[in-house]
């Protein structure tokens, strides 16, 4: 167990397993996206151009609130059944297995979320050249979100009500991806060039998949002395 | 120097030293405020184009530089907590969010009031409000995620870790607001270049943004001596000094 990559192996397939057992929570926040979403039109009037024109804000932000609901209960079965304890003893570091699990976690809510959001693009009757810089700003962008998410859920997990709390936390750190998200969007569908948003997007993506983890395993630490 | 570190960061010393402290931050800071408020107000003549609704600055300035500054030791008191756990830090942050949220809601609402005559709104989206209103946002995730623990301890190192996270964010979600859009002046002091403000009108403002920090240091101080013997009300020091009142 001491090579990283078949550790890396066995942690990455333990979580993406333990996940697609429990289908309907890779599920109910995608319908969560497509409820919220449907709800807009209904609130602000069909008008297609009203809803052209604010497709990319309602898309980024509908997304942020998905992400956030999906990773409240990112660490809870593991901090109910113990196993949060048994990761804190194993030799692998925490950082590892933290990175790991957000990973995955992105893998089975981020990115299932990203490849349903040009149907709803679609929906919202926002023009189709700006479905390319979506699909690009919401995959990095909820790469950026799910980890900043997990921060938060780590520091709530010991805590019984979580939920809210969870999102006051967080919501203001989601201020700068939500704002390069939704702009790379706008400007696509403007005809603009969309790459300046989308690098800044990716370099904040680097950052927090390089740095998170060590105030994820920080957390957790706390989490689990409490 | 670690001698000195230690020294101060042992509660009970840091009670007596901070008692000594007192008196004097408070009568710089209340001579401050009140010489720099009534020289901005009465003294200094109005500006050529606002007039007298200029005057605000007095108070919203130094809120908002303090408020900032806050944040900053914030983080820095939660590193430290995390680092060599530290038990006095854990207290300094404690402490500080509250007084740090109270002068970001000062800072938004004077500017507010200054915002109706001059812009004509109380409220403007531009990029320098909206990334006060997050230090606010974040200043108010602290206090909660303090509250919702029971563990004090627990609590404090929680605080510590989203005090740090909210520190490596704040440059970001300046650049990205600012990015977004911008509206407001720039900053009219400048420790570099000339400033743009007159010194007729400068000089009252540092006035009381030493007042505004001094305060700061001064509220911070009492609240933290609170803590101090709240935390230690079962050891014999405590009790000694209960006593001798």
């Amino acid at each position: 167990m001491s090579d990283p990559r078949i550790i890396w192996n066995v942690l990455l397939r333990r979580e993406l397993l333990v996940s697609l057992r429990r289908r309907s929570e890779i599920a109910n926040p995608l319908f969560f996206f497509l409820i919220v979403c449907a709800l807009f039109p209904l609130g602000l009037g069909p008008s297609p151009a009203l809803l052209a024109g604010m497709a990319p804000g309602i898309l980024w932000i509908v997304a942020l609130l998905a992400v956030l609901m999906a990773s409240d209960g990112l660490f809870r079965s593991d901090y109910d059944d113990g196993t949060l304890e048994q990761v804190l003893l194993s030799p692998v570091p925490l950082y590892v297995t933290s990175l790991v699990k957000v990973l995955a976690h992105w893998l089975l809510s981020g990115l299932p979320l990203t490849l349903l959001s040009p149907l709803l693009a679609m929906m919202l009757q926002m023009p189709p050249q700006g479905i390319p810089a979506l699909l690009a700003s919401l995959a990095l962008g909820t790469l950026v979100l799910s980890f900043i998410a997990a921060i938060g859920a780590a520091l709530t997990v010991g805590l019984k009500r979580g939920g809210v709390l969870l999102s006051l936390l967080v919501l203001p750190l989601f201020v700068p991806a939500l704002i390069f998200g939704s702009a790379a969007v706008q400007r696509a569908v403007l005809g603009m060039d969309s790459s300046a948003p989308l690098a800044l997007l990716g370099a904040m993506a680097i950052m927090f998949v390089l740095v998170a983890p060590l105030a994820i395993a920080g957390a957790l630490r706390v989490s689990h002395d409490q | 120097m670690w001698a000195w570190f230690h020294k101060w960061s042992s509660p009970r010393w840091f009670y007596q030293l901070s008692g000594t402290l007192l008196p004097w931050l408070a009568v710089i800071s209340l001579a401050a405020l009140i010489v720099g408020v009534a020289w901005g107000l009465m003294f200094v003549p109005p500006d050529y184009k606002q007039g007298n609704s200029f005057r605000i600055i007095y108070i919203h300035v130094p809120a908002a530089a303090v408020a900032m500054a806050g944040y900053l030791l914030m983080a820095t008191a939660g590193a430290i907590s995390l680092i060599w756990r530290i038990k006095l830090a854990d207290m300094v942050l404690k402490c500080a969010a509250p007084i740090g949220a109270a002068l970001t809601f000062l800072a938004l609402v004077t500017g507010a009031i200054w915002g109706k005559p001059t812009w004509g709104t109380w409220w403007v989206w531009d990029a320098r409000i909206t990334s006060v209103l997050v230090l606010f946002f974040l200043y108010i995730g602290i206090i909660a995620l303090y509250e919702a623990f029971d563990n004090k301890e627990a609590a404090g190192r929680a605080s510590a870790i989203l005090a740090l996270v909210g520190a490596v964010n704040i440059p970001i979600i300046y650049w990205s607001v600012e990015w977004w859009y911008s509206l407001h002046q720039p900053a009219s002091i400048s420790f570099t270049g000339e400033s743009s403000i007159h010194p007729q009108m400068l000089r009252p403002l540092l006035l009381t943004i030493t007042g505004f920090y001094c305060f700061f240091g001064w509220v911070l101080l009492l609240k933290v001596r609170n803590e101090i013997l709240h935390r230690e009300r079962s050891t014999r020091w405590v009790r000694d000094l209960i006593l001798s009142r």
